[in-house]
């Protein structure tokens, strides 16, 4: 039999001047199940607090009900102050007749009715209020980054930097990613090796941080501090130990095959590092390639490595490993121009993308750093780059604007100044996106000092012609159709989430938005997370991005890993949906609907014919009380805790009870 | 009785005879709000301290989606004149998806009551964000004022 305490507050005037309290404390007296009612100046200051607490002791209350401010202000102080009485926390209702009543109407008459209503509610509630238990969840304090480029290099170091584990896992040869093939970074034309070569080597040698590379996530499960990942180090061929990078192996390699990290300019061997700064510094064995996995021959970089580090038994290696919380750092890719015809990629090869370009202009890339056209390896004099290749184009190809191509394209045009003296830059732009800091001042310098000039047109069509290409576009500036004959394209691509970006996103529980870009949890508010708690973006697979935006959106997830790992353990969310084995009959409508994936299935031992048979389950890591499943339960056998059907529909009643309905 | 200025309706009531007059009628609407949006949209109605008819009573819920039509066939069954079910709007709910099944349920809902020969204005439901006070405000001036021009909610009309 429930014992309920009333306690209707003045709030000093701001209730009293409009709602008899006195009233309605003396009103709910008459309640059943009121064992108490009084009322008071200001409830949530000490001494009403004390006079809570007072009461609980004396009157032995199970559950109490106060009448006052929104619950959105004063829930958790009054759930605090009856805790220190005794009682569970979750043992208490408001009824708000001040935000709701005493603020909003000014007839006492009919303000006192509802506030008398309101509070009468509030005790149907209190009635089937039930002692709630927030349960300690341990965290596991190691982080996982999946992807080594810059944003998880920069995550890494500073996860590892507060003194927690890291694993960074990257799949391909090497952590650097996008940055490592650049050449020059927009706005200060810093060397990109350079700035990120010391980075990569901090990871290498931090303590704190283990990177596997040429190794992928394969599986997560788990919830947030509690993650089991599944990682798969693929077979090297090269021992990672042994190996001291003299490169030996790939000079003698007979076998050459276009180099993916060179945009399919240049050539790699089938043993290879990909780039020579490589972290770690260990060459791998493209086994599709290599002719011993082909046919069983040549062996010549064994035979040559003098300290026997290469292996050719080497198999994949699975690792399971316990993590708390995961960075997705995964990248993007660039969109293919040879979709769009007119421009002629894929078919002319002196079209190149802005990537390729920027291969070129670097110095370990396949022309040494030369500027030289892939058609002939002549000097190209006339240099067309064409803006927006694929994005801001919602029939063809991508809606949304790739935010970095104004500012390369800039910068390609200023190393091409740079690099070859007598040559002529013409950009073909729709519009000029340089919002950074400093991007302003670099595009103006570009057109002032580096003689570029912007065309403010599409391109209509490319084609080659007496040993150049003829680009024909609009100049709408001077509302003329304009032609250039150029010795080389570049087009600036489109940049694109990675093609396996919604599948492994759907495997760590982070949706993907209509481009396939991975979604954050709030656009404004909560950049860095997902809605998955315990995940967190970084970098371009969240949207197209540029380096400093990228290194801070990596600190900022790393500052959501600290402070999940500074806690000492989690506390469940204590208004959480269970479901009634007995009545379920796992139709999985609730699965189906749950924003949070919280609803798991599992099979248990029907009580009545012994056999076993499939229940909706809810995780109580990931549940966080919404309750859409409950409104979608068809047989009512699941519930929300706090807010179930009955305190609902006890409301419901009594307030038409107290109306004589 | 004192009236502020802006009320729209007059809350005074006529010298009542308790013996001989009965009371006037006013219509009783129950609004189910979310906690993080529509509810604190009506907090903040509270204290900015605008006006609204006193004849809806609030029912918390932590999401739009936790409304099952069955509540709203209760309370018509119980008697009520009216409901208001408030949310948040589209790709702001707190829980991602529940509003979006709010959206789909509410209106059919809505039909099924419909087709069951109640009134469709005594249902409304909209979407007030945490910062439109004035417009939690506003829709529950037009809703009380729907509701009183249909007059009470009979049940079971062929009694009535």
């Amino acid at each position: 039999m429930a014992r309920i305490g009333v306690f209707v507050c003045w709030c000093g005037s701001n209730i009293a001047k409009t709602v008899d309290v006195e009233g309605v404390a003396a009103e709910m007296g008459t309640v059943p199940g009121v064992v108490h009612s009084t009322h008071y100046k200001y409830m949530c200051s000490q001494p009403g607090q004390a006079l809570l607490r007072q009461a609980i002791a004396e009157h032995r209350l199970d559950r109490v009900v106060v009448a006052a401010c929104s619950p959105r202000l004063h829930e958790p102080t009054f759930r605090t102050c009856i805790a220190q009485a005794g009682l569970n926390p979750f043992m208490v209702e408001i009824a708000n007749i001040r935000e709701h009543c005493s603020w909003v109407h000014s007839d006492r008459t009919s303000a006192t009715a509802k506030a008398g209503d309101l509070t009468r509610m509030a005790v149907a509630r209190a009635r089937r209020d039930e002692p709630l238990i927030q349960t300690e969840i341990p965290i596991t304090k190691s982080a996982l980054v999946v992807g080594g480029g810059i944003a998880g290099i920069q995550a890494a170091l500073d996860i590892a930097g507060a003194g927690y584990q890291v694993i960074l896992v990257e799949r391909s040869p090497s952590i650097g990613g996008r940055m490592a093939q650049y050449d020059k970074t927009f706005p200060t034309l810093d060397c990109a090796a350079c700035i990120l070569t010391p980075k990569m080597v901090e990871c290498a040698s931090n303590p704190n941080i283990r990177i596997l590379t040429h190794a992928e996530v394969e599986g997560m499960s788990g919830y947030v501090g509690n993650f089991e990942v599944k990682i798969r180090r693929r077979a090297r061929s090269v021992d990672l130990e042994k190996c001291t990078g003299c490169g030996v192996c790939y000079e003698k390699c007979p076998i050459k095959v276009p180099s993916e990290f060179d945009g399919g300019m240049g050539v790699r061997k089938a043993i290879y590092v990909p780039f020579p700064q490589a972290v770690p510094n260990v060459p791998v064995i493209d086994r599709e390639h290599c002719t011993y996995f082909l046919r069983g021959k040549c062996k010549l970089c064994e035979k040559f490595c003098s300290i026997g580090a290469v292996r050719f038994d080497e198999t994949d290696e699975v690792l399971t490993e316990k993590v708390g919380a995961i960075v997705v750092a995964t990248g993007f890719d660039t969109w293919d121009p040879s979709a769009a015809g007119e421009y002629g990629a894929g078919q002319y090869p002196d079209v190149i993308s802005g990537l390729q370009f920027e291969r070129l202009a670097n110095a370990s890339g396949p022309t040494a750093g030369k500027i030289l056209r892939p058609s002939d390896h002549q000097e190209p004099k006339t240099v067309v780059f064409v803006a927006c290749v694929g994005s801001r184009d919602p029939e063809h190809a991508h809606p949304y604007c790739s935010k970095v191509c104004c500012m390369y394209t800039a910068k390609h045009a200023l190393l091409l100044k740079e690099k070859v003296p007598d040559s002529k830059a013409y950009i073909f732009y729709m519009d000029i996106r340089a919002n950074g800091k400093g991007y302003e001042e670099f595009v103006q310098r570009v057109v002032e000092r580096y003689d570029a000039t912007y065309v403010r047109g599409r391109v209509s069509r490319i084609y080659p012609l007496d040993g150049h290409l003829v680009v024909k576009g609009a100049d709408t500036l001077l509302g003329k159709a304009v032609e250039v004959h150029a010795d080389m394209v570049v087009l600036a691509t489109a940049m694109q989430p990675r093609a396996d970006a919604k599948e492994f996103a759907r495997q760590l529980g982070v949706s993907v938005d209509q481009d396939n870009w991975l979604t954050e949890a709030h656009p404004k508010l909560r950049p860095v997370e997902v809605l998955t708690a315990g995940v967190y973006l970084a970098g371009a697979c969240h949207y197209p991005k540029d380096i400093p935006d990228t290194v801070a959106q990596a600190s900022g997830a790393a500052a959501k890993v600290v402070d999940l790992f500074a806690k000492p353990h989690l506390l469940s969310e204590p208004m959480i949906a269970s479901v009634d084995d007995m009545n379920c009959a796992a139709c999985l409508l609730c699965k189906e609907v749950c924003p949070f994936t919280a609803i798991d299935v599992a099979e248990i031992t029907d009580m009545t014919t012994r056999k076993p048979r499939t229940v909706a389950r809810v995780n109580a890591g990931l549940c966080h009380g919404c309750g859409t499943c409950v409104a979608a339960c068809r047989s009512a056998s699941i519930r929300l805790r706090g807010f179930s059907d009955d305190q609902i529909l006890l409301q419901l009643e009594s307030l038409a009870q107290a109306h004589g309905l | 009785m004192t009236e502020s200025k802006g009320d729209q309706v007059s809350h005074t009531q006529p010298a009542v005879d308790t013996v001989t007059a009965p009371p006037v009628w006013e219509p009783l609407i129950v609004a189910f709000l979310c906690n993080w949006c529509s509810y604190a949209g009506a907090d903040l109605a509270g204290s900015s301290r605008l006006t609204y008819p006193p004849n809806v009573r609030v029912v918390r819920v932590p999401c739009s989606g936790r409304v099952n039509p069955l509540f709203i066939m209760s309370c018509f069954k119980k008697g009520y004149d009216g409901v208001l079910v408030a949310g948040c709007h589209p790709g702001d709910c707190h829980y991602v998806k529940g509003n979006y099944f709010a959206r789909r349920r509410m209106p059919l809902a809505q039909e099924l009551l419909q087709y069951l020969g109640l009134e469709p204005e005594r249902i409304r439901f909209d979407w007030v964000s945490a910062a439109e006070s004035g417009r939690f405000a506003q829709v529950v001036q037009s809703l009380t004022e729907q509701v009183r021009a249909l007059g009470p909610y009979v049940v079971n009309k062929r009694d009535a």
